[in-house]
């Protein structure tokens, strides 16, 4: 079919100019200053080095790093049990939980996010809530509670259908052996199901992690105008100081971040799966 | 079994889906409230939605964020597909360096894209607006598509075009009758994805527009500074939309297939009470 070769043209030269040549400008803007032409630049480490000599921006980066695994590992946690519980459900049962489960994904991220607002409030439903219990009031909203909820809140779907895809991926003979010879349900859940499982988990990281570590509209409506994180830092470089250079700089250092850690958590697939193999 | 060990997960799942759908709940009741606190429910009223359906910006918004997704999808699906159809002829080397290049936007995070794109278009000199949004939205909707048509192509009969071409068709007539038939699953659930992808964007929106050319999620993200129960009206509006054609999506095959079982089972009692 070599007559429809020449179809994939258009998009390789698309491609080529609006993928490859923006991620070239960032990477052009990261090594340059301030008032080069496109051709008389000057390559320099000046924005890299202002950024890893300054406290304020290293607190930020520790402070999103902080966030992104707390969030990640929270969407594990709460996660894991509800896929679980949704693989173990029986037919319709289980359709309607996934349903259940996606509807609020296909829901404007930016709609989600403003629904918290008002029940996070000072006088907002929780604090409502505990006040018929004597408690409170506790502030909640412009917190580091309220910008980790928010992002679990996001966020978990992707870790819950990933793991739920995995679990019913799993050959269910397994545990029908294992319980064969012997094995109680813990075991069989910590050296069959657990491990079988770990490919979704992953991926659920990955899909978590990375959303958490750049998302800039969560720490600003659930965190308050104070609350900043490294993709804060980036919007303000790029819409309100002007600085591009700054801002393509830190935004490189964040890409290079998250693909180390996409690196490791492929390095850690591979070898379960390897293992799994023996 | 006994009954306390049944009790547990489902009291677990039950908190989870109040988690899930509390937040919902809350916007779509506060959007009828008379009053303009977030948190005190004054009384039923419509008038966040007058005040919605009279805004200006509210309507802008929601009309260029139908119109962009409308566009993009379209384009993003005809060009996905071609694309797909023909780097699935190409040799291995193009076609494993393209599929690096396009999992680029689906990988990198949306603000690296976004900025990427911002610095793209003042580079060319484009004023931002409705082009340089409705180009980004382009951009990272091809991905979605070409990932979903690439699989049905893979699994793809080579010979049948072959045959169809051996046979006289044109390669056009080969391609539009053999082989976009046989993807056509592929090629729609691309385009649900992209218009879903470029209906929900905000961040590489956020970044390429300008000029007042907003979409919604833009639009909550400005409003959201000051109490504003519009948004709360515009909410629900989205989340009854999006919620009605999910279940539609979802309960349609069910009907479907009961009624094809219905059928079925009818047709051979005929059979039966013929003999």
């Amino acid at each position: 079919m070599k007559q429809f070769r020449n179809m994939a043209l258009p998009y390789i030269v698309w491609s080529a100019v609006m993928i490859i040549l923006p991620m070239l400008l960032i990477v052009m803007y990261a090594f340059t200053q301030k008032g080069n032409d496109v051709l008389t630049f000057r390559i320099t480490l000046q924005n890299f080095v202002r950024f890893f000599s300054d406290p304020i921006f290293l607190e930020v980066l520790k402070r999103s790093l902080w966030v992104a695994v707390l969030t990640t590992a929270l969407c594990l946690f709460l996660g894991y049990p509800v896929a679980y519980i949704i693989a173990q459900a029986d037919g319709r049962k289980k359709m309607l939980l996934v349903l259940l489960i996606t509807i609020p994904m296909w829901i404007n991220m930016l709609v989600r996010t403003y629904a918290w607002v008002g029940i996070l409030q000072d006088k907002g439903l929780i604090n409502t809530i505990l006040g018929w219990f004597g408690l409170g009031p506790v502030s909640l909203i412009y917190t580091d509670f309220a910008v980790i909820l928010g992002m679990v809140y996001n966020f978990i779907p992707f870790m819950i259908l990933q793991i739920y895809t995995s679990l019913t991926k799993m050959d269910k003979s397994y545990l029908e052996a294992a319980s064969d010879l012997g094995a109680n349900k813990i075991q069989s859940f910590l050296r069959i199901t657990l491990p079988l499982s770990l490919p979704g988990v992953l991926s659920g990281i990955t899909l978590v992690f990375l959303p958490a570590v750049s998302s800039f509209f969560i720490p600003k409506m659930l965190g308050g105008g104070q609350y900043v994180l490294i993709g804060n830092v980036i919007e303000s470089q790029f819409l309100t100081s002007g600085n591009w250079n700054f801002g393509s700089a830190i935004s490189l250092i964040m890409a290079v971040l998250i693909m180390i850690s996409l690196y490791i958590t492929k390095k850690v697939d591979k070898n379960g799966q390897s293992e799994g193999g023996k | 079994m006994k009954p306390s060990k049944k009790i547990l997960p489902k009291l677990y799942m039950a908190l989870i889906l109040i988690f899930f759908y509390l937040p919902i709940a809350y916007t779509v009741i506060f959007s009828f409230n008379s009053g303009r606190s977030l948190t005190r429910f004054d009384g039923f009223s419509l008038r966040w939605y007058e005040k919605m359906f009279s805004d200006a910006n509210m309507m802008n918004a929601i009309f260029y964020t139908i119109v962009i997704a409308l566009l993009a999808t379209a384009i993003s699906t005809v060009v996905g597909t071609i694309a797909a159809i023909g780097l699935s002829n190409c040799k291995k080397l193009v076609r494993g360096v393209m599929e690096q290049v396009n999992n680029l936007p689906l990988t990198n995070p949306d603000i690296v894209t976004a900025i990427g794109l911002l610095m793209f278009f003042s580079a060319l000199g484009v004023r931002k607006g409705f082009l340089t949004m409705l180009l980004a939205h382009i951009m990272f909707c091809i991905p979605y598509v070409m990932l979903s048509v690439m699989p049905k192509l893979r699994s793809l009969d080579p010979n049948l075009a072959d045959a169809a071409l051996d046979l006289g068709a044109t390669p056009w007539q080969a391609l539009i009758k053999v082989i976009v038939p046989q993807i056509m699953p592929g090629i729609v659930s691309g385009a649900l994805v992209a218009f879903t992808m470029s209906f929900d964007d905000f961040v590489i929106s956020y970044f390429v527009t300008g000029n007042g050319v907003n979409n919604i999620s833009i639009l909550v993200y400005t409003m959201s500074k000051r109490v504003n129960p519009s948004i709360n009206a515009l909410s629900t509006l989205i989340v009854v939309l999006i919620t009605a054609v999910l279940i539609l999506i979802n309960v349609v095959p069910i009907i479907k297939e009961r009624r094809e079982k219905r059928r079925a089972t009818a047709v051979a009692l005929e059979e039966n009470g013929s003999e």
